[in-house]
């Protein structure tokens, strides 16, 4: 048995492919997802288009670019320019700043600004405008103070999240990711390896028990996992300066639970297939696509038709994203996450007993 | 004296298609035993009966005086077992490859170390124990394979087409290995489909179809079929039931 996780250990460290999957993964991905995949704005070029070009443009102006969210790249003079600008693609966004801004405000009146976004990245364009917007809101309240036709400025306060940092969303989700990549995958591919080398049947054929493989097999990558997990969390913390608000305590053993239930799908997927390849593509298929897709983690599951929302409560990375959101943002205790911590236990509990049954019934009949 | 297999009217079905077909047979210790047949005809079911990872249907089984039925885990300490796909690991080296599968048995760490180098000079590959297995070729693999699975000295070794794929120089020096290690008392129970290689078992058996058609020592069957290779008896036998 111990000789058993040592030989694991081996195999894990002789192949360089592996343990870069297991080691450089988790790090690229957080930073890709921390730094690259954000919904933040920084710094995104924009051009003005002022037709007024008076004092309180300048000073509008100025604000957006005070804001640190824009950079003006590009003074536009006529209204062939702006779409010229978007050709270029140098610039996501063009503001137009009417003429006689200045003075129209002075009087109290009201003026329009237009905002034309290149929308051919939607959800950049969205969030651009939106930016512009508030500050504009900003400005407008500012300008005139006393005016009795207060723009209707509206708050909203973000909780849990106040800056709308991109990485807390992506923490849990990458955290969830690795799980399922190191322990279903990792695992399936290597129990379907000793079939396919011939290995396991003389594995089989010695007075190991099935059950001793199986753990010898599966303990490694408990610790892969977990120590995976803990390297997230360390980078989520001292890196993106993501809290932990709840119990680390608690964190961490779900995280544990959550590796058994991903270590149990793996057996299963191992039952299944007697190829390496056939492993990969059914966890790549089975396992990876929903999770990231179906789990809240890239797109929330609230704007999906029913059918997938359905579907999305079958997958079990929902309810741990659901976790971890929960114990490091919220700061909750058990007490709020029975229910979801009980469905993951009831789901690990279903594929231990399935991949039993399955390598029972495979020793029987070959 | 005692023998070491002991096979009754073993039946072996799956679903309507009968894979044995009341099999009697016994083999002895120290004896090399050629279990042949042509694909198909129910070897493998047989040995995976034998090697207590399938049980069978009806009959009567023992393997190392110890019953199929009841105590597989008693025969798994005392048989090894080669398979046809070659079964050590590639990324390992060769001492741990032995370490691993000495391990697997109960072996204490001398016992492993002693036996490592003891069998590993038998094959004069003492310097090559630190290499990793996946630069080694593909003849030495298959004998370093069956040093292994005698390393535990199991009673009986069984052979599923050890010398598949191997140059006639290597096969050569492996079944020199056979006859040392069944000369050591331990008893060998080998597949094969080189009908030369039968030539070298003390008895061999012949099934077709399930059943065994021909069981008795390499010369005997040769005069019974009036022909002069084992090769031929096969080929006899097996069209005589087409």
């Amino acid at each position: 048995m111990k000789g058993f996780v040592i030989k694991e250990f081996l195999h894990i460290f002789r192949d360089f492919r592996t343990l870069l999957i297991l080691f450089g993964m988790p790090i690229a991905q957080v930073l890709l997802f921390g730094f690259a995949i954000t919904n933040e704005i920084n710094h995104a070029s924009i051009a003005v288009f002022d037709k007024a070009r008076d004092s309180k443009s300048l000073e509008l102006q100025q604000k957006l670019t005070a804001s640190g969210y824009f950079d003006i790249n590009m003074q536009l003079d006529n209204t062939k320019a702006i779409e010229k600008a978007f050709r270029s693609g140098k610039v996501k966004e063009v503001v137009v700043i009417p003429p006689q801004f200045g003075k129209t405000l002075d009087l109290g009146q009201q003026t329009t600004i237009q905002l034309i976004n290149d929308a051919s990245d939607p959800n950049t364009a969205n969030l651009i405008s939106s930016y512009t917007s508030a500050i504009l809101r900003d400005f407008a309240a500012d300008a005139n103070p006393q005016s009795t036709l207060l723009p209707v400025a509206t708050e909203t306060t973000m909780l849990y999240n106040p800056e709308l940092k991109g990485v807390f969303m992506f923490v849990p989700g990458t955290i969830t990711v690795l799980l399922m990549l190191v322990s279903a995958m990792m695992t399936s591919i290597s129990i379907a390896r000793e079939k396919e080398m011939g290995t396991m049947e003389v594995l089989l054929i010695s007075p190991l028990k099935p059950y001793q493989i199986i753990l010898g097999k599966v303990l490694p990558y408990v610790v892969f996992s977990f120590v995976n997990a803990s390297v997230i969390l360390l980078m989520a913390y001292t890196i993106f300066e993501m809290p932990v608000n709840g119990s680390l305590m608690l964190l961490l053993a779900e995280t544990l639970l959550f590796i058994l239930m991903a270590l149990a799908m793996g057996l299963f997927i191992s039952t299944v297939s007697n190829s390496q390849q056939t492993a990969m593509l059914l966890s790549m298929f089975a396992l990876m696509l929903p999770t990231i897709l179906l789990s809240g983690f890239v797109f929330p599951v609230e704007n999906m038709p029913l059918a997938l929302q359905w579907l999305s409560h079958i997958m079990p990375s929902k309810w741990f994203i659901i976790i971890v959101k929960s114990i490091m943002l919220k700061g909750l205790g058990i007490a709020y996450i029975w229910q979801e911590t009980l469905i993951i236990l009831a789901m690990a509990v279903i594929f231990i007993l399935l991949s039993i049954k399955k390598f029972e019934v495979r020793l029987n009949l070959k | 004296m005692k023998p070491v297999i002991e096979v009754e009217n073993l039946v072996k079905k799956f679903g309507n298609f009968v894979a044995n077909d009341s099999l009697t047979f016994s083999v002895f210790p120290g004896e090399i035993f050629g279990f042949l047949g042509a694909n198909g005809a129910g070897k493998t079911t047989t040995i995976k009966i034998l090697c207590g990872l399938s049980s069978p249907t009806s009959g009567k089984v023992s393997v190392a005086g110890f019953d199929v039925y009841r105590q597989s885990e008693q025969i798994k300490r005392n048989i090894g077992y080669m398979s046809q796909k070659f079964s050590l690991y590639e990324d390992l080296s060769i001492n741990e490859n032995f370490q691993f599968y000495g391990g697997i048995y109960g072996l204490s760490r001398k016992e492993i170390r002693e036996r490592t180098k003891t069998l590993l000079s038998r094959l004069d590959f003492l310097k090559a124990q630190n290499e990793v297995l996946r630069n080694i070729p593909q003849g030495w693999k298959q004998k370093l394979a069956f040093s292994v699975a005698v390393m535990h000295q199991p009673k009986v070794v069984f052979l599923d087409e050890p010398t598949g794929g191997v140059d006639p120089i290597t096969r050569r020096q492996f079944w020199e290995l056979i006859y040392e290690q069944a000369h050591n008392g331990t008893t060998i129970f080998v597949t094969t489909h080189y009908m030369d290689e039968a030539e070298y078992c003390g008895r061999v058996s012949i099934m077709v179809d399930g059943r065994i058609e021909a069981l008795d020592s390499p010369k005997v069957l040769k005069n019974q079929f009036a022909v002069n290779s084992m090769n031929e008896v096969f080929v006899k036998l097996a069209r005589a039931t087409k």
